[in-house]
């Protein structure tokens, strides 16, 4: 990819990050916390990327554990975060 | 083949994006957390028609099931009150997988796609292994794996030594345009593993949410020049997105703590002040749950301060059963939660919604701050430092500067503790030795049960 295309994605992607948190309530920053951790669980694409593309035993080894930690990232970023929203859920509607 | 795989990546990434927007309102925050996990879904089922994948799809699908069913269960098991170390083992997993693929990147060995794409990969593979190495200290701390706060002479110095041998093997495997020995490389991630612990060991437990969050936006960043390296634009947008996000949110965080990022970083809690803290007059009055039950049952308003100590004691269904039976003989109760109540910010909100405590009586510092004047009782359980008025007036303390509750404003103080010991950050607190505050002890249900029937039976 070019350098240049490369550095305009990553403004960009950098300020829809500022903009997107800038207003966020405070009861809300552990469960957007979490959330943004289960977001980077994307990690796995590239693990299995890698794994896919591994040249000797060693490098598949290594993309072994890359894909076991980056699917850990994923899954229990995405089930901590789903079980604090879901009490958000429950007691909004107690209202 | 490529056009559907490339198009199913940029809808995650607008998924991503999407999710985490609607994640910033209490009504929409469930569906966004969805609608990234369908994003999520969709990229990885999409990876298996990658082109550059040849081999290994059985073991591939061996290692998702073997990590994603570990972090479900334990994701499932986990109490809401160990929320913020999961997280940390969480985001440490990740760092350690954009860490692992820099690795595999850097053992091929390859400079030929020239500086950029290699200097990227080192960068990630820096800040993904601290944050990997970062993040499980963190997580062993938070745990009660690891209470100690280890800190030795020159601590500084040789973390700056062992940063500039970082720096310039970096440059190196970066600018060279050489090929490097496994040693090299091998050198390369045992001290960047050792940069990431040194780090993180000096850090008390009570900054330990900022620095979890630190760590969250390092893995995003890692991901995201891993991205590039991989020429993986929904890698790149998502890490990217979460690296500012999470810087952003850092700062959110050391802010209400009045800490200043680098303070966390580079000092130690309880160095902030120069001198002894002022001795503390008076003595502690103790007072039996009955005569609160009593003050609190015939108050007009009686706002709680919860504090970790509660949730530890797992009392915030207890707490909420009172205020429900206060709430029948027309006492007005509201909550008011310290920024940093509980471990992170928003932690204590979270856990008050699992008792059931709806969102209207929960109010934040600035909100609530003014109405302890005219509260007939405060209720703090199981809070310390957040009530400390020293925090006000004590140039002295380390936590002078640091937004209080007001709880010392009421007509009446009543402090459930389970001890007469100091708080997290090993500060006295004046407010037990006040003429108006009494002190309950006991474990925090305990005491909250003990109310419970003394209202009852009033």
């Amino acid at each position: 990819m070019e350098g240049f295309i490369a550095l305009y994605i990553f403004m960009l992607a950098a300020f829809t990050g500022y903009e997107i948190i800038s207003k966020v309530p405070v009861i809300l920053h552990t469960p957007l916390m979490s959330g943004s951790n289960f977001v980077h669980g994307i990690v796995l694409v590239g693990a299995m990327v890698m794994m896919g593309q591994a040249e000797t035993g060693m490098q598949t080894v290594v993309g072994f554990v890359a894909v076991v930690l980056a699917a850990g990232n994923a899954v229990g970023g995405y089930v901590v975060t789903e079980r604090m929203l879901e009490m958000f859920k429950s007691s909004g509607g107690k209202k | 083949m490529n056009f559907i795989v490339d198009t199913s990546y940029f809808i995650a990434a607008i998924l991503f994006i999407l999710g985490l927007k609607q994640m910033s309102s209490p009504m929409t925050a469930r569906r966004g957390i969805i609608w990234a996990g369908v994003g999520m879904v969709l990229a990885t089922i999409i990876t298996y028609f990658h082109k550059d994948i040849q081999h290994n799809y059985f073991w591939m699908t061996v290692a998702i099931g073997v990590g994603g069913a570990i972090a479900y269960i334990t994701a499932k098991k986990v109490k809401m009150t160990d929320m913020p170390q999961m997280i940390a083992l969480y985001n440490g997993m990740g760092g350690g997988a954009a860490a692992a693929i820099a690795a595999i990147v850097l053992m091929q060995n390859d400079t030929s796609h020239g500086v950029t794409h290699q200097s990227l990969a080192v960068l990630g593979a820096l800040i993904g292994t601290i944050a990997f190495s970062g993040s499980m200290i963190a997580f062993a701390k938070l745990q009660g794996l690891m209470w100690k706060v280890y800190r030795f002479k020159n601590q500084q110095w040789i973390n700056l030594g062992v940063f500039l041998a970082l720096v310039l093997i970096g440059l190196y495997m970066s600018f060279s345009g050489q090929d490097y020995s496994m040693g090299l490389l091998v050198a390369f991630f045992v001290l960047a593993l050792v940069f990431g612990v040194m780090m993180t060991i000096p850090i008390g437990g009570a900054d330990m949410p900022v620095v979890i969050s630190l760590y969250n936006a390092f893995t995003g960043l890692a991901v995201g020049f891993e991205g590039y390296v991989l020429g993986n634009p929904a890698m790149m947008i998502a890490g990217v997105v979460v690296g500012s996000a999470g810087t952003l949110l850092t700062q959110l965080m050391a802010k209400a703590m009045n800490r200043p990022i680098t303070n966390v970083l580079f000092s130690n809690f309880g160095e902030g002040g120069t001198g002894e803290a002022e001795e503390v007059s008076g003595s502690m009055k103790e007072i039996e749950a009955s005569d609160v039950a009593v003050m609190m049952a015939f108050a007009e308003k009686v706002i709680i301060v919860p504090g970790y100590g509660m949730a530890v004691a797992q009392a915030q269904h207890k707490v909420w059963e009172m205020s429900k039976l206060l709430q029948d003989r027309g006492v007005t109760v509201k909550f008011a939660i310290h920024p940093v109540a509980g471990r992170m910010p928003g932690h204590m909100n979270v856990l008050l919604a699992e008792a059931g405590v709806p969102y209207d009586i929960i109010y934040d510092l600035d909100e609530i701050n003014e109405e302890f004047a005219t509260a007939d009782v405060s209720l703090v359980i199981g809070a310390n430092d957040v009530v400390n008025p020293a925090a006000r007036t004590d140039t002295n303390s380390p936590i002078y500067g640091m937004p209080i509750l007001n709880a010392d404003y009421a007509k009446n103080t009543i402090v459930i503790k389970r001890g007469k010991g100091t708080g997290f950050s090993g500060i006295e607190n004046q407010l037990f030795f006040a003429d108006n505050t009494r002190m309950l002890y006991g474990d925090g249900a305990a005491a909250t049960s003990e109310l419970i029937s003394g209202i009852k039976d009033l």
